[in-house]
């Protein structure tokens, strides 16, 4: 290398030159910021690590782009194609339910079986494709860097290759109802032994297979993920931003993330142990004595009970994953539309703490009617029952911050105070089944469906929903159309409620789960009537997504422009441009002066104060000019 | 914008969300502090350093989770029983499996001698690093490369460890114990393999850092590549050894 300086030959692995001492190695390829008042004393040093420059070319801008924002907007595209495969199937499975010998277009009836595969699909597809991806890879990839100053995400290969993990992982699992057999039908808790012998059931070969491979391969994709969103909260914050003045929309992806590598290794571990069982003949989850098709199954030995807990044990915190970023954007959404703090940050923070550490130690209660030691399920109770302890103070926490504020009624904010209900709503009927006795009957019935779907399948639903009409502007450059919103909202809040509140009732009334035809039992005849109700106002919540679906787009065309911080809101993706820079900040590193959600500061000249306001604000009532 | 009055109270009393008085928190944590500045490589390098460790470190996090759930899924399944017909009764079926020793034990040995031969190379490429600042001080001489090419014995030695794991398997199948057989086998295969593909993981990482001078990387992202995966390393030989452990005492 050439020493720009003086002229003189260097060997390529100097960083100095021999000669002069000024900096000759190649520009590293790093997010590196300059400060707003960069000047330096070596031009050269400059020159050396000259800032990443913007891709070109259409294959490194859009396809295998290294930008944080484009990723973010991959996943959530993934996500938005994996919403609606999963709204598809869940609408078949209503139309089966109320009409049992329905003949479907281009399929014919649906069969029993047929139907547990989209049972199975349906929450497999919904849960990891739209729950896992779009409140944490997608908005997170996109708004984490930002919100912390930085200019992109520690290891942006690693976030591109992330990314297209879970693209492929996706690809694998729609493979799966295309192969010989179809897709498996075991439920997406994929039980043992069920789903440890491939002859035991149609889907439950090659189909169960791709299975375990599409979630192996996205085990490996969320578990790069977090390490990424973990070391950037960690390591990529500019000057001023503690963890104390981090939104809590940051707090939430952080926790998340932790959880995440915390959990997905032991699905891992899971799925290869399952793998072996069924193509290498170990005997990790199969008993013995298992006849199949009256043919002796020659495994010996294995526990399903082992699945289970495997299985279980990231399966709660994968929900919590689901929940947390929703609860993040609420926060921020809450205190932004009421222009007024978040009421008790500090409690708000350690409550995402204490749920992130609870969720590992609860597993067991999604076991209670598996044989368990009473002793353990007790404990187990006792623990899921002190989950609802930092839910409650959020809650509590939220309709704080709401009250005596200046509301503004946004769709985003529409979304978030839809969020607070439903999160209260599908959360009440969680200590119900924290109770292993009242669990005995409730468990395996509609009763539990309720409460997962009131909660996984609409509140933390209607946090995408809110942050995705919060952050649009900024994301795209255009406003969405708030009366198509507003529409949206209405229709799927109260279409929700009509859904899953009757199911409730059923579940208690003993209608079980993942069946499909409830005329072969007399004592579920009764119960018809609500079916039929639930299946219309599925139909037409499913409907009201279509709403949604225009409004996306046709904003993304036609939308109003939008300006720089049309929320008026107080976080650092505000103060860049809209869409936001390639670097982020243009080169001018944030500097932070300010905590999160300083909203009607007294004293302040506006009602609300940027984190990058240098200027000091005061309560005296002087401050006024 | 504001003229607001900066003579009357610090801004102290007014803290919503924030803290300290001239609200720039103290340096904790690392983060925090932004740029230290454009003007000095040095910094720059050691916080990219310090990134791509905490990278490795939180990486390992979830390897050893996985390690976790195998090691519980081991000790629950030697306490299990399965159906014997002939007593009719749930007898514990689990068969020590007697292991390899001597391959174990020399690819032990193997395993930890690559540690040791890539922390040389380790120390030795940063020793490079940090005296290449000072070759414009007349009189200064800077560290040319070792003439031990350590990284590649770790490369060779890593790979005798992965060929010795291989010949372990062959073994234990010569003596007629498969995957499929006895738990106590399945085991040991997933274990020790699962190991494996982690190490041939971080080989293909350390192939790349040999081959970093080649394609021209400098100093600076060859210490950092050959640093981050020594660390990766080690610990996977103590991982090695915690497996190994787990195989022989708790059988």
């Amino acid at each position: 290398m050439v020493c720009p300086k003086c002229g003189t030959s260097n060997p390529d692995v100097n960083t100095f030159c021999e000669k002069c001492g000024a900096v000759v190695s190649k520009p590293v390829p790093v997010a590196v910021a300059h400060d707003a008042a960069g000047t330096h004393e070596h031009g050269q040093a400059h020159a050396a690590h000259a800032p990443h420059h913007a891709p070109s070319g259409f294959i490194r801008k859009y396809v295998f782009s290294l930008d944080h924002k484009v990723i973010g907007i991959q996943y959530f595209f993934l996500a938005l194609t994996a919403v609606f495969v999963g709204l598809f199937l869940s609408v078949l499975m209503r139309i089966h339910l109320v009409w049992p010998d329905a003949k479907i277009p281009g399929w014919g009836p649906i069969m029993p079986e047929q139907y547990l595969t989209l049972v199975t699909m349906h929450g497999t597809i919904m849960v990891f494709f739209v729950l896992t991806t779009a409140p944490q890879s997608g908005f997170g990839n996109y708004f984490l860097p930002i919100q912390i100053g930085a200019e992109d995400m520690a290891f942006p290969v690693l976030n591109m290759l992330s990314f297209w993990t879970t693209f492929v992982s996706f690809l694998v699992m729609l493979a799966a109802f295309f192969v010989e057999g179809g897709a498996p039908l075991g439920g997406w808790t994929f039980y043992a032994p069920l789903s440890a012998i491939p002859q035991a059931g149609p889907g439950q070969g090659l189909g169960a297979d791709m299975w375990i491979i599409s979630i192996a391969i996205f085990c490996v994709a969320s578990l790069m993920g977090a390490l990424n969103f973990i070391t950037t909260t960690l390591d990529l914050r500019c000057k001023g931003m503690s963890m104390w003045r981090l939104p809590l929309t940051v707090w939430t992806w952080f926790i998340t993330a932790i959880l995440g590598l915390l959990a997905f290794g032991v699905l891992l571990a899971g799925g290869i142990l399952l793998l072996m069982d069924r193509q290498l003949g170990t005997s990790f989850f199969v008993p013995g004595g298992l006849v199949v098709s009256g043919v002796q199954i020659k495994h010996n030995g294995g526990s399903p009970l082992l699945w289970q807990h495997l299985f279980w044990f990231f399966g709660h915190p994968e929900v919590y994953i689901a929940i947390l970023p929703g609860m993040g954007v609420a926060s921020q959404l809450l205190s932004t539309f009421s222009r007024k703090p978040i009421f008790g940050y500090r409690a708000m923070v350690y409550a995402i703490m204490a749920i992130g550490f609870l969720g590992f130690m609860v597993w067991g209660h999604h076991m209670f009617m598996s044989g368990m030691n009473p002793y353990s399920a007790f404990a187990f109770s006792l623990m899921t029952m002190a989950i609802g302890v930092p839910s409650a103070i959020k809650t509590f926490n939220w309709l704080g911050t709401l009250y005596r504020g200046r509301l503004r009624f946004t769709t985003p904010m529409l979304y978030a105070i839809g969020f607070v209900s439903l999160f209260v709503s599908g959360g009440l009927s969680g200590p119900f089944l924290a109770q292993p006795t009242l669990d005995i009957y409730l468990h395996d019935t509609f009763f539990v469906v309720a409460h997962f779907h009131l909660i996984m399948g609409v509140a933390a639903i209607f946090g995408i929903f809110a942050g995705t009409y919060y952050w649009f502007p900024k994301m795209f450059g255009r406003m969405m159309s708030e009366t198509l919103g507003r529409i949206h909202f209405w229709i799927t809040f109260v279409g929700a409620y009509a859904i899953f509140m009757p199911m409730h009732y059923i579940g208690m009334a003993g209608r079980p789960r993942r069946y499909s035809d409830i005329r072969l039992f007399e004592y579920l005849h009764s119960t018809m009537t609500v079916e039929r109700f639930i299946s219309i106002a599925a139909f037409i919540v499913a409907g009201a997504q279509f709403v949604f679906l225009v409004n996306f787009f046709w904003s993304l065309w036609k939308g109003e422009k939008a300006p720089d911080n049309p929320w008026d809101c107080t976080t650092l993706e505000w103060t860049t441009s809209t869409p936001p820079p390639f670097d982020n900040f243009a080169g001018k590193t944030p500097v932070v002066y300010h905590g999160p959600y300083e909203y009607s500061v007294p004293g302040a000249p506006a009602d609300f104060v940027m984190q990058t306001d240098p200027s000091e604000v005061h309560s005296e009532g002087h401050g006024h000019d | 914008m504001a003229t607001l009055n900066s003579t009357l109270k610090s801004p102290a009393d007014v803290q919503i969300g924030g803290h300290g008085p001239d609200n720039l928190p103290p340096h904790y944590w690392g983060g925090g502090d932004g740029d230290h500045g454009g003007d000095d490589e040095a910094p720059r390098f050691y916080e990219r350093l310090r990134r791509y460790r905490m990278g490795v470190a939180v990486g390992l996090a979830s390897v050893v989770m996985i390690f976790v759930a195998l090691t519980s899924a081991y000790v629950v399944r030697q306490g299990l029983g399965s159906w014997d017909d002939r007593t009719a009764t749930y007898a514990n079926d689990w068969k020590p499996l007697p292991l390899p020793e001597t391959l174990l034990l020399i690819n032990t040995v193997l395993l930890l001698a690559s540690s040791a031969t890539l922390e040389f190379a380790r120390r030795n490429i940063h020793q490079q690093g940090v005296t290449a600042a000072l070759g414009h001080i007349p009189g200064v001489a800077t560290d040319r490369e070792s003439s031990v090419p350590w990284l590649g014995i770790s490369i060779i030695l890593g790979v005798a460890f992965l060929i010795g794991q291989i010949a372990a398997w062959n073994e234990l199948q010569h003596a007629g114990y498969f995957v499929s057989g006895n738990p106590s086998t399945s085991f040991f295969y997933v274990l020790t393999g699962v190991h494996g593909a982690h190490l041939l993981g971080g080989l293909l990482t350390l192939f790349y850092a040999a081959l970093m001078p080649l394609l021209g990387k400098s100093l600076d992202s060859r210490r950092i590549a050959v640093d981050a995966t020594g660390w990766y390393w080690h610990f996977m030989a103590a991982l090695w050894l915690y497996v190994y452990a787990l195989l022989h005492f708790v059988k």
